[in-house]
């Protein structure tokens, strides 16, 4: 671990706080509930993909999975049209997302296995086919969430968001099954080294097809909030949570090479990503600098980072 | 060489096999107009799959070619067009940042995925900058390159079959490609042989930004117009193509002939449907059920070859 400060999430936190604060010296301190709030809402669902992502990745090199848009846009289509809005059905709506995201995830390893393609290429393909069968199902959808769930996406009851309460719950979960699981161990030691993990008896298929399905179905259920969070699923929701769920993985101090991850950092990361972009709105830059400063940003944390270490995507 | 030649023969029967449903399908599509429209959007996602594939040569990943093609093409439909010595500084100086990228990963020793990530924030931002809503105009002899009528074939055949020559030439047959396949192969090796690695990884970065810069003013002159998004999907279907088209993640393993009839194959796909008269929903699923096709064959036909 020589090299890598002891513990790299600190640094996000940290980025995430001083953005926090430039932002609202420019506003003289108002709004800053309504920023935390905001923050904590939409780091919110970068956490919970950033959380599949990041136990995908941590599988090690060439680990990835490119399906989480797709997934979250199918799964949230499908479950608004099983609902349909109607009381009563939101467990049957929930049911429905998660169902598809673990069918996602089986597909995406039954792929990678059967054909013996990289997870890329493997996840590539079914996110086109995902993607297709969204754009069938949710042609001229518009269909609103159940009102009792829209009121819980957008609700904030005990203080938080109710969305930013379940990523927490979800990091927490996370935090336990990967340092305290045998589980956890396993996804890291595959990642380490998958050779030395086969030797030591870990079964390595089990592993790595429960980690796919656990981000599939994470990305479900990402698909769920978010559509009943905007009132309804729209074609490109999830476009933005490709690259989102990398940059929080590799932001929040996980390595790209695998093995080691990290979860308070993909929700300092999240938050960071988030603030940086609320920052550069409120100086008032437009919609291009945001992008440019943003994609520097992200260069400049990994350039820092991630010298010296072992690489390999 | 057996397996290099299944490389090239695999994609290349496929696209076909396909081609051949297509005419059946619509005996129209066998003529020199209907060649033209099967295929001339294609010519531009062949220059960005070769740029992807050296990429992919190198044992990196571009997930910003998409994203930088936009902002080409946002470049050639202005700067291009009304100030030609300036537009092309700009190109030059953004194959001038490929090559910096390139080498900077290897410096680093980055991991390329997240670099070029970061660099597709970078594009995009230019290119909305450059072109904050759709517009511009395309350069005179741009749209005259790209609707120019030669005999025999029409323009996107020659234009492909041209690409895969240069490309086959100068990736595969020159010393300068074959160095570069073997930085993705070896690249402490290639060190110890005396290569420069920095060098070789700094001229094959921007030897892809070349053939970006290519593909944007391409996708401009059939267009004829831009705007900043107008070549995002090209990040995951020239992975899809050089994939489609023989290419493998690691070790240098590419075919550029290939790469280009990965292209065309992904084109096809997309149009396949209309011709079996099906919802155009299916349009990008169908590029996604045709790439599991394709590498299944190939699994199967790779295993027979290891039974031998």
């Amino acid at each position: 671990m020589s090299g890598v400060p002891h513990r790299p999430w600190v640094w996000s936190f940290g980025a995430a706080a001083a953005v926090f604060a430039a932002t609202l010296l420019v506003t003289g301190g108002t709004g800053a509930a309504g920023l935390g709030q905001a923050a904590l809402t939409f780091a919110a669902f970068s956490v919970i993909v950033g959380i599949g992502q990041m136990f995908v990745i941590t599988l090690g090199p060439g680990n990835i999975d490119l399906s989480i848009p797709a997934t979250m846009t199918l799964a949230g289509t499908v479950a608004l049209k099983a609902m349909d809005g109607a009381a009563g059905t939101e467990l049957l709506g929930l049911g429905a997302a998660l169902g598809i995201g673990l069918g996602v995830g089986l597909g995406n390893y039954a792929l990678i296995k059967a054909l013996r393609i990289p997870p890329i290429i493997a996840t590539l393909s079914t996110s086109f086919i995902i993607q297709s069968a969204a754009i069938w199902t949710n042609r001229g959808l518009r269909i609103k969430p159940p009102d009792s769930l829209a009121a819980f996406a957008t609700g904030a009851p005990l203080g938080v968001p109710n969305v930013a309460l379940v990523a927490l719950a979800l990091a927490a979960i996370a935090w336990l099954l990967l340092e305290r699981s045998l589980f956890g161990r396993r996804v890291a030691a595959i990642g380490q080294n998958e050779r030395a993990a086969r030797f030591a008896g870990v079964p390595i298929d089990g592993v790595r097809l429960a980690t796919y399905a656990l981000c599939a179905v994470l990305a479900g259920l990402a698909g769920f909030l978010l559509a009943c969070f905007s009132g309804g699923a729209a074609l490109n929701m999830g476009s933005e949570y490709l690259l989102m769920s990398i940059a929080v993985v590799v932001i929040g101090g996980s390595s790209v090479a695998g093995g080691s991850s990290n979860v308070p950092g993909v929700w300092g990361a999240s938050l960071f990503m988030f603030l940086i972009v609320s920052m550069l709105n409120t100086y008032g830059f437009g919609a291009g600098v945001r992008m440019i400063l943003t994609g520097l940003i992200i260069m400049t944390v990994i350039f820092a980072a991630g010298g010296g270490r072992v690489r390999r995507r | 060489m057996r397996t290099d030649l299944l490389r090239v023969l695999v994609p290349a029967f496929s696209f076909a096999l396909l081609l051949g449903v297509v005419f059946w399908l619509q005996p129209r599509t066998m003529s020199y107009l209907g060649l033209n429209l099967l295929f001339n959007l294609a010519v531009p996602i062949a220059l960005a799959t070769i740029a992807q594939m050296i990429v992919i040569a190198l044992d990196d990943l571009d997930l910003s070619i998409g994203a930088f093609v936009s902002f080409c093409a946002c470049v050639t439909a202005t700067f291009l067009n009304d100030a030609p010595l300036v537009g092309a500084a700009i190109l030059l100086g953004a194959i001038g940042v490929y090559a910096l990228v390139g080498a900077v990963i290897w410096l680093r020793d980055l991991p390329s995925i997240v670099v070029s990530l970061g660099m597709s924030f970078v594009w995009s931002g230019l290119a909305v900058l450059i072109l904050p809503s759709p517009g511009g105009a395309a350069p005179e002899w741009v749209r005259a390159v790209m609707t120019v009528r030669p005999p025999v074939l029409p323009m996107a055949i020659v234009a492909s079959l041209a690409i895969a020559a240069v490309a086959h030439l100068v990736v595969m047959r020159s010393s300068f490609g074959t160095a570069l396949r073997g930085v993705g192969g070896n690249a402490r090796s290639m060190q110890r042989a005396g290569w420069s690695v920095l060098s070789l990884r700094a001229g094959a970065y921007a030897l892809a930004g070349l053939f970006g810069v290519m593909a944007g003013v391409a996708l401009v002159g059939l267009t004829t117009a831009a705007d900043a998004n107008i070549a995002l999907r090209y990040t995951l279907l020239t992975i899809a193509g050089v994939i489609l088209g023989g290419g493998e993640f690691n070790g240098g393993r590419v075919s550029a002939i290939g790469a280009v009839i990965g292209a065309l194959t992904l084109t096809l796909a997309a149009s396949f449907l209309t011709f079996l008269r099906l919802s155009n929903d299916w349009q990008i699923g169908a590029q996604g059920a045709i790439l599991i096709l394709v590498l299944a064959v190939r699994l199967v036909l790779n295993r027979r070859e290891s039974y031998r």
